[in-house]
C-alpha cells in the first residue's frame, strides 16, 4: 500500500475507460468511460439494474471488469491504493454478534489505523452513535446499522469514499446529518461517490449528478432538476 | 505496519469471540459426533480387540464429518452481511485471513476431540497397546490436514449455490491419503502390531504440501467473484 504522499499528483481521482462487465450473457456495464475530479461529491442515479452498484464494485476492486480499466489515484493497480478507499455496501459489512466498537476495532487493525480506539470512537460519534453502546450490531435498528456501516467506511480516513445506498432505511433527520458529514468530508478533499435512489437529499450538496441507464453513463450535470426532467 | 502475524491474531481473536457468543460450530459438531459414537456403539457392540482394529477409522470418520460442519460455519459467518467484502477491499493480506480461519478451525476440532475422546474410550473400551505418546501427534497432524484443506475448499465453494454439498465433494477425495495415514497410524498405536512412524511422516508431508499450496492459492480464491 502506498502512503498518500508517495502517490503521483493526479488531475482525476478516478478514471474509467471502456468499462464492460458481463455476468454470463448479461452486460451490467457497457463501455463506461468517465473522469472524476478529486474533492467532489458525485451522486450516481438511475433505475434499478442500470449498473450503479456494479460500477461502484468495479471501482472498489470487488468486481473485476470483463474489459476496460479503472484507474484510481493515478494507478490501475487498485490493490496498491485500497488503503485510501472507503467502501459502504448495501449490506452492513459488519458482524452482527459484535458491538459497533468491537467491529470497528477489528477493521482498524486491517487498515493499521493508529490510535485505533480513539479513531473508532471519533467516527462512531461522527455518525451520531454512542461508542459505549455494548449492544451487538444485530440488535441495532436498520438506520443505526447504516450509520455504523458509514463509520466503518470512514475509519481509515480514505481519500475516496464509495457509498451504496447510504440513506436507505434511515430517517430524514439522520439522512440529512449523514449528508452534512459527507459534504464536510468532500470539503476536506475526499472524493465521494454516492449511489442513491433518494437524490433529493443530495440536492445542493452533490457537485454532479451522474445518470446511468442500461450500463452506461448517459448524463452528468450539476443540476438535479435538469437531470430528472430529461429522464 | 500490521504484519501477517498480528492480523492473523486479530482475526483469530474475532473468530473465537464470535464462536464463543454464537456457539454455532461447536454445538453442531458435538451433537453430530455424539450421535456417531452412540449409534456405532449400539450397532456393532464390539469386543475390546475388535474395537482396537476399527476405532481408528471410526474416530477419524466421525471427526471428518463433524469438521465439515465447522468448516461450513466458518465462512458462512463471513458471508452474512457480506463482511468478507470489507476484508477484500482492505489492504490486509489474504493469508492472514486464511491462517486465522485454519487455526480457529483447528482449535474447534481439537476441543471437540478433547471432549469426545473420553467417550470413545468408554463406549469402545479402548486402550493403546502401542506407544500412546504418538496419539496426540497423529491427532494434531491429522486435524491440521483436515482443517487446512477444509478451510481452503470451503472458501472455494463459498459462492456456489449448494456449498454444503460442494464442500464434502471437493474435500473428501483429496483427503483420502491423509485419512488413510490417520487411520493406519491410529490403528497401529492402538493395536501395537506395527509401527506408526511411516504414516506419521506421510501425514506431516501431506500437511506441509497442502499448507503451502493453500497459502499460495488462497489470494486467488478470495479475490474471485
Amino acid at each position: 500500500m502506498l502512503p498518500v504522499s508517495d502517490l503521483p499528483p493526479v488531475s482525476s481521482a478516478v478514471s474509467v475507460t471502456g468499462l464492460v462487465k458481463q455476468f454470463g450473457r448479461f452486460a451490467a456495464l457497457r463501455g463506461v468511460s468517465a473522469e472524476f475530479a478529486p474533492g467532489r461529491l458525485y451522486a450516481i442515479l438511475g433505475d434499478n439494474g442500470a449498473g450503479k452498484t456494479t460500477l461502484l464494485r468495479a471501482l472498489a476492486g470487488l468486481t473485476p471488469p470483463t474489459r476496460g480499466t479503472v484507474s484510481m489515484l493515478g494507478t490501475t493497480d487498485l490493490r496498491s491504493v485500497c488503503g485510501q478507499l472507503g467502501y459502504m455496501a448495501h449490506p452492513s459489512l459488519l458482524y452482527d454478534e459484535m458491538s459497533g466498537m468491537e467491529n470497528l476495532r477489528y477493521f482498524a487493525r486491517l487498515y493499521d489505523v493508529a490510535d485505533s480506539d480513539l479513531r473508532c470512537a471519533d467516527v462512531i460519534r461522527a455518525v451520531k452513535l454512542d461508542p459505549s453502546l455494548t449492544r451487538p450490531v444485530g440488535q441495532y435498528s436498520q438506520g443505526m446499522r447504516q450509520r455504523m456501516s458509514l463509520a466503518r467506511a470512514l475509519l481509515n480516513d480514505p481519500k475516496i469514499l464509495l457509498l451504496d445506498e447510504p440513506f436507505s432505511n434511515v430517517d430524514v433527520r439522520s439522512a440529512q446529518e449523514m449528508v452534512k458529514l459527507l459534504t464536510g468530508s468532500r470539503d476536506a478533499g475526499k472524493t465521494i461517490f454516492v449511489v442513491t435512489h433518494q437524490a433529493s437529499l443530495l440536492e445542493g450538496a452533490a457537485d454532479e449528478f451522474v445518470w446511468m441507464e442500461a450500463g452506461q453513463i448517459v448524463s452528468r450535470t450539476p443540476d438535479l432538476r435538469a437531470t430528472l426532467e430529461t429522464r | 505496519m500490521s504484519t501477517v502475524g498480528s492480523l492473523t491474531r486479530a482475526t483469530l481473536a474475532k473468530d473465537l469471540r464470535l464462536e464463543w457468543r454464537s456457539k454455532d460450530a461447536i454445538n453442531s459438531m458435538l451433537f453430530f459426533s455424539l450421535l456417531v459414537v452412540v449409534i456405532f456403539s449400539f450397532s456393532f457392540d464390539p469386543t475390546a480387540e475388535e474395537s482396537r482394529r476399527i476405532a481408528g477409522g471410526l474416530v477419524w470418520v466421525a471427526f471428518l464429518f463433524a469438521a465439515v460442519v465447522a468448516l461450513n460455519q466458518t465462512w458462512a459467518r463471513e458471508m452474512r452481511n457480506q463482511v468478507l467484502d470489507a476484508y477484500r477491499v482492505s489492504p490486509a493480506p489474504p493469508n492472514a485471513l486464511f491462517l486465522a480461519k485454519v487455526i480457529g478451525n483447528f482449535i474447534f476440532v481439537t476441543v471437540l476431540q478433547a471432549l469426545m475422546t473420553p467417550l470413545f474410550i468408554v463406549f469402545y473400551n479402548l486402550s493403546a497397546l502401542g506407544p500412546a505418546y504418538q496419539l496426540p501427534i497423529v491427532a494434531a497432524l491429522g486435524t491440521w490436514a483436515l482443517v487446512v484443506n477444509g478451510t481452503f475448499f470451503a472458501a472455494m465453494s463459498l459462492r456456489t449455490r449448494s456449498r454444503e454439498i460442494m464442500l464434502p465433494l471437493l474435500l473428501f477425495p483429496i483427503s483420502i491419503p491423509a485419512l488413510l495415514a490417520m487411520v493406519e497410524a491410529t490403528s497401529a498405536i492402538l493395536t501395537g502390531e506395527y509401527s506408526a512412524r511411516f504414516w506419521i511422516v506421510l501425514l506431516a508431508a501431506y500437511d506441509l504440501v497442502f499448507t503451502i499450496a493453500s497459502l499460495f492459492l488462497f489470494g486467488f480464491v478470495l479475490q474471485a467473484e
